[in-house]
Formats: C-alpha cells, sequence, structure tokens
C-alpha cells in the first residue's frame, strides 16, 4: 500500500476524533512549542547582547574588585578590598603596562537627581575625564568635564539621555541649568549620547559627574589611606592581539598592589569583552541544557500519550483491522497504516507546536521592544523531526499488535 | 463474461477440500471442528451450506476463504495449494481469489461507498484513476451508481449489504464467500440482496458460497451442503426453487444461455 494512501487513512482516522487527537498532541504540542519558543528567544537575547558588547568599546578591559565567579558584589559573602583611583593610575603607567593605551575609572552608586522640585533615581557614574574616550562614547550636548574641573572639584554634571528627558520633559536647553544630586546643587554642562541598556545597567538612565568632586563632597567613599574608591577601571589596549598579553601584565601588577602571595587567588578579576560574551554564551548554555531537558521530558510525556491513544485505537478499530486484513492488507500494510498515524499524530502535534512557539516568541518580542526573536530554520526542522521521530518510536508497538491481529478474531470481535 | 450456472459441467473446480480437518485446542480438550471435509466447488454455483449451530459451518467458510488454515487435509483453489501458506501469503491469496460478505457488512464507517469498495484494490496495488473507475463499475452493478459518496450511517441495511457486495465483487475474484448476509436485514430487504446474488451468479457467472439457518435463503441456491458435527452430511444438488431465476428460468442457464434478467418476478 502507497504511503501517500496511509497518510489520507491517519488523516482522516485523527480528523474523526479532533478533540482525542489534540489532546494526545499536547505533550508534543507544549514540547516543540516551548523550544521554539524559548530558543528564538534565546537568540534574539544572544543576538542583542552581543550587539551591546560591540558597543561597548573596542579593545576594552575591564578591571573589577572580586572574581567574576563569586557572581554580582550585592549577592558576596565577604566584602572584597576595592579598587582605588591609585590603581588606575598604576596600570595606566606605560612603563609598567605597555599595553595600555588609555585608562579610565568609574564609582557607581546609586543617587537620586532633582529639578524644580522632580527627582528621579538613577545611577551616578562618578568618573576620570578620560571616561568617555575610553568608552568611545560622545555627548549630544556640551562637553564632558576636562581635567581641570575635576582638579578643581567642580559641581558638574552630565546628564544620560533619559534622565535629561526626564528631568526636562518639555526639552528645555539644559546647559548651565542646575539640578540637585543627593541634595546639592550641581550645573548640568552636557547631555550624553543614548547607549541604550547592556550590562550594567542602562547608562542612558545614569549622570556623570567628577570622581574627585563625588568622592570628597557627596559620597566621601575612600579607603583607609585617603584613596578614591572605584568601582571598574577601564584600560584600552592599543591592539587586539596584545589584550592577553595586557591582561597578564595587568594582573601582575594587581597582585603586587593588592599584596597577593603566590598560589593565592587573586580578590579582582580582568575581563575582556569575550570573557563576557563567553560567560554570557555558558548562561545560554545552560539555558539550552535546561529546556533540552523540559523537551525531552514533554516529548516522552507526549510519546507515551501517543502510544496510549494508539493502543485504545488499535482495540477501538479491532474490526476495521480484521476487515482490511479480509481483503488483502498484509501485517506491513497495517503496521505501516498505524506507525503512519502515530507519525501523524506527532508531526501535526509538531507543527501546532512550532507555530504555537513562533507566536509566543514574537509576542514576547515585541513585548519587550529591546530584542527580535529569531526564529531559525533549523530549529523548526528540528523540532519536526524529532517529533515525528517520536512518534515513530512510541508508535511501533501498537502498530506491531495491530498488525499481528488474527483476522477472523479480528472480525469477530465486538 | 461466460455464463455457466450449474457447475457440474466438466470444468475444474474452483476449490477443492480433502480430507479437511480442524482441531482447536482449548487447554486439555480438543475441539474437533472439522473431522475430514471433502468438498469440490465448480465455477458458477451458488451453494448453500446449512447445519445447527457449532457444526462447524463457520469453521469451514474460513478455511475455504484462506482466513484459517487446516489442521489437517489438502486444499487447492483454482489449482494452487494453499493448505500451508503463511499469513501474508494468505492475504494475497484473498485479495485477488476472494470476496467476502459478512452477515455486519463490515463497512469502514465515516468513509464513502465508493472508498470502501476501493479497499480491496489498494492492497491490489490498483492505482488511483483505475481503482475509482473499478469500484463505481461495481457499485453499479449491485444498484448504488448514485450512492458513491454516502456514508454507511447515511445508508440503509439493504444499501450497506450492497456496498458489501461491491467490495467483494471489485477484485472480480474466483468465488465470493457470505457468512449468513441476509443476518441482520428484513424479510423483503433479503430477497432483494439474495436476488441480487442470484443475478450476479447468472449473468457474470460468479461462484458463491453462502453460510444459512434460513431455508428460505438457502431455496435461492441449486446445491446445498448440510453440515452436522464436522462433517458433510447430504450435498444436494437441485434447481433453486426462489428467486428470478427459480424453476423455468433456472433451466435457461444451465443450457448455457445468459439469461435475461427479470426484476418483476418474484419467489
Ligand atoms: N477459535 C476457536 N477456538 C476454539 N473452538 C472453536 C473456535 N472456533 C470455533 N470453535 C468451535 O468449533 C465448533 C464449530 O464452530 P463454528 O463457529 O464453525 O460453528 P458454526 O457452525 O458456524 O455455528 P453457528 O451456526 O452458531 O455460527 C464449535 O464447537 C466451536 O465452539
Ligand atoms: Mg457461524
Amino acid at each position: 500500500m502507497k504511503v501517500v494512501e496511509a497518510m489520507r487513512i491517519a488523516l482522516r482516522a485523527l480528523a474523526a476524533n479532533k478533540l482525542r487527537s489534540i489532546l494526545t498532541m499536547l505533550g508534543i504540542i507544549i514540547g516543540v512549542g516551548a523550544v521554539i519558543a524559548l530558543m528564538s528567544i534565546g537568540r534574539g537575547v544572544e543576538k542583542y547582547v552581543t550587539d551591546q558588547f560591540a558597543g561597548l568599546g573596542s579593545n576594552l578591559l575591564f578591571v573589577a574588585p572580586g572574581q567574576i565567579s563569586d557572581g554580582p558584589p550585592t549577592l558576596r559573602a565577604n566584602p572584597v578590598k576595592s579598587l582605588t583611583l591609585g590603581d588606575m593610575q598604576a596600570i595606566g603607567d606605560r612603563s609598567r603596562v605597555p599595553h595600555v593605551s588609555r585608562v579610565a575609572a568609574d564609582f557607581q552608586t546609586r543617587t537620586t537627581v532633582e529639578r524644580n522640585g522632580k527627582s528621579v533615581t538613577v545611577q551616578a557614574n562618578a568618573t576620570t575625564p578620560s571616561y568617555p574616550n575610553v568608552r568611545s562614547w560622545k555627548t549630544t550636548l556640551g562637553a564632558y568635564f576636562s581635567e581641570l574641573d575635576a582638579e578643581e572639584r567642580q559641581r558638574v554634571v552630565l546628564l544620560g539621555a533619559d534622565t535629561y528627558e526626564e528631568l526636562f520633559p518639555n526639552g528645555e536647553y539644559p546647559i548651565d541649568q542646575i539640578v540637585q544630586v543627593n541634595g546639592m546643587n550641581f550645573r548640568v554642562i552636557g547631555v550624553m549620547e543614548s547607549k541604550g541598556g547592556g550590562p550594567g545597567g542602562n547608562l542612558d538612565k545614569s549622570v556623570f559627574l567628577p570622581l574627585t568632586t563625588a568622592q570628597d563632597r557627596l559620597f566621601k567613599q575612600k579607603n583607609p589611606n585617603g584613596e578614591y574608591k572605584v568601582s571598574v577601571i577601564y584600560a584600552s589596549i592599543d591592539e587586539a592581539d596584545n589584550i592577553p598579553l595586557a591582561q597578564e601584565e595587568i594582573a601582575q601588577l594587581m597582585r603586587e598592589r593588592r599584596g597577593i602571595k603566590y598560589l593565592d587567588q587573586d580578590d579582582f578579576s580582568i575581563i575582556s569583552q569575550n570573557d563576557l560574551i563567553s560567560v554570557f554564551g555558558d548562561i545560554l548554555g545552560a539555558l539550552t541544557i535546561f529546556l533540552g531537558a523540559i523537551a525531552a521530558i514533554s516529548l516522552l510525556v507526549g510519546g507515551i500519550g501517543i502510544m496510549n491513544i494508539m493502543l485504545v485505537s488499535v482495540t477501538e478499530r479491532t474490526r476495521e483491522i480484521g476487515l482490511r486484513k479480509a481483503v488483502g492488507a498484509k501485517r506491513a500494510d497495517v503496521l505501516i497504516q498505524f506507525l503512519i498515524e502515530a507519525m501523524v499524530l506527532a508531526a501535526v502535534g509538531g507543527i501546532i507546536g512550532v507555530t504555537l512557539g513562533w507566536g509566543l516568541a514574537r509576542g514576547v518580542s515585541t513585548l519587550f521592544g529591546e530584542f527580535q526573536a529569531v526564529v531559525g530554520a533549523d530549529a523548526v526542522i528540528i523540532s519536526l523531526v524529532v517529533a515525528t521521530a517520536v512518534g515513530l518510536f512510541f508508535g511501533i508497538f501498537p502498530a506491531y499488535r495491530a498488525s499481528r491481529l488474527n483476522p477472523i478474531d479480528a472480525l469477530r470481535y465486538e | 463474461m461466460a455464463v455457466k450456472n450449474n457447475g457440474d459441467n466438466g470444468s475444474a473446480p474452483v476449490v477443492s477440500l480433502r480430507a479437511i480437518k480442524k482441531i482447536y485446542q482449548m487447554g486439555d480438550v480438543e475441539v474437533q471442528a472439522l473431522r475430514g471435509v471433502d468438498i469440490d466447488i465448480y465455477p458458477g454455483e451458488m451453494v448453500a451450506i446449512m447445519g445447527p449451530s457449532g457444526s462447524g459451518k463457520s469453521t469451514l467458510m474460513n478455511i475455504i476463504g484462506c482466513l484459517d488454515v487446516p489442521t489437517e487435509g489438502w486444499y487447492e483453489i483454482d489449482g494452487k495449494d494453499v493448505s500451508r501458506l503463511k499469513d501474508d501469503q494468505l492475504a494475497a491469496i484473498r485479495n485477488h481469489k476472494i470476496g467476502f460478505v459478512f452477515q455486519s457488512f463490515n463497512l469502514l464507517p465515516r468513509t464513502t461507498a465508493l472508498a470502501n469498495v476501493e479497499l480491496p484494490l489498494i492492497y491490489g496495488g490498483v492505482g488511483g484513476r483505475q481503482r475509482r473507475k473499478r469500484a463505481e463499475e461495481a457499485l453499479r452493478l449491485v444498484g448504488l451508481g448514485d450512492r458513491l459518496d454516502h456514508k454507511p450511517n447515511e445508508l440503509s441495511g439493504g444499501q450497506q449489504q450492497r456496498v458489501a457486495i461491491a467490495r467483494a465483487l471489485v477484485n472480480e475474484p474466483s468465488l465470493i464467500l457470505a457468512d449468513e448476509p441476509t443476518g441482520n436485514l428484513d424479510t423483503k430487504t433479503s430477497i432483494e440482496i439474495m436476488e441480487l446474488f442470484q443475478r450476479l451468479n447468472h449473468e457474470r457467472g460468479i461462484t458463491i458460497v453462502f453460510v444459512t439457518h434460513n431455508p428460505e435463503t438457502a431455496e435461492y441456491c441449486h446445491r446445498v451442503v448440510r453440515v452436522r458435527d464436522g462433517l458433510v452430511e447430504s450435498d444436494i444438488t437441485r434447481q433453486a426453487t426462489a428467486g428470478i431465476f427459480a424453476n423455468g428460468s433456472q433451466a435457461q442457464s444451465v443450457n448455457g444461455h445468459a439469461a435475461p434478467l427479470v426484476q418483476e418476478q418474484g419467489i
């Protein structure tokens, strides 16, 4: 019997019991739908994040206190010895680290900014004047503060794009306007270009001020030696090929400065963009394994459901099987018919799952607007093939039973 | 198509059974359903198998129909020994040589008359267009040319049995086996169905074997085989006494002439 014929019979049998077919497919639908949705979203996020990292500034190394594997600073058990402005200056010393071309540092904290009674809570980035240069970032209005501003502890501030919009909702010209940062009057000298969200928070929702001003007048975060504390040190490396070498040199320097003994663990990290991307890749990898497990379980459950319903179907259709055999169906004909039925059941479930997952992924990406879900043809094809294979596998036993039925007994079956 | 009504005219038998035994093993007990049956059925015969309940009629039919194999004995269809064949080989024989009509019609539900009749052709490997054409022809032959796309639940019992008869005919089998084909039908419909069988037998020369409990049904046949306790008790060939070809009209066809179809004539 031709396969086309068997498929037609299968589709007719499934259509005859629509509700039951749908319920049977549910496991497959959920499994495939979840995989497609999460894979598409995962890929969309991955693409988005990769784009963001690319926008961080090229050939950049980040030096941060603590080990990246310890998790975010707020979750750490023991407070980690912070970095200081002195560390930055040492890293920027070309006689110590020849491949570093420029350095910047940045102390980050939450703060409130007020204007005309309107108050927003944003991230304060207290930076060195070199900051925009190192991070290849420009202003849309005004200019970043100068060395002189920093030396004189000037109370000047630049606004992130979103912060500007919130404090100046009517688009007023902000330069030389006064805002209160942490209750203290500051003069606005510029607005930064929009950069969007990224690792380390949305920089558009922040303000930028001189590290010196901030640590002497505002936050007063100094270490016991009176050095300014910083959260991150950025180091521009002259060439991409030198990044690993520079990473090694900076590590050596920092170990010396922080008095870490031979064989002791670093209490700081030096992270390149590639490290960030690969950390993110690890997270995605773990997510993928998790996903795979969900998919495997729902496909298993779906497969057992299919086997169950196919066994019921074989019993219900005993007379039909008997008749088919009486008019000349061979064992293989019956076997193929029920195998195809199980496969069609699974494949149709797979198609519904793909459609559902696709819709879900698109819904999520329009909801967040920041990234575009990517539904890959490979994901679709693989899930359909796997779903069909599940149908085939779990259809074997019921189909085998059907093919072995004795036509006389089957015809007599009530 | 050549018309031969009475089989005993020198041609080779379609069905030839010799010393057929069928023994069912029920635990320690042996049930001898058939205890040595010899029967020859010739082309163009219309045979009724009768006998009390449990005498082995259905067992015999299943063996003749290649649904089952005998425990002992020899069985040939069209000169081919089929007594020791495997499942799939039996399926092929059933497909090519035998048409079944059942008491309970056994049509596929939710499937059109046409598709039901096409079924044996599908397993016979007949292609789509040819299949449809032959199924239509068979349905017209049983008087259902205008019911091709009706599903079983849209047909009366008699019509359903006609579809089943068309299905049995469509592969142009060597013989049609009908186990109590009128058992589920009222008297009037039974008469129609038996007349249809008679017509197919006379006009097309199709060999038909019935199992029946009903003596009136047996009257449509010119040969009656009585079975008792797994043995042939009597085997009588005579003229059919009922139906459109009873008596006078029967005689015409015995001489080898095609009998005209006279539908007005009843019992
Ligand atoms: N599969 C089987 N297993 C065991 N015994 C069987 C089986 N099939 C039939 N028999 C026995 O064989 C004998 C003949 O059965 P069969 O069905 O051929 O009778 P029958 O003449 O068709 O009866 P009825 O007129 O009631 O249909 C019975 O005694 C029955 O119990
Ligand atoms: Mg019986």
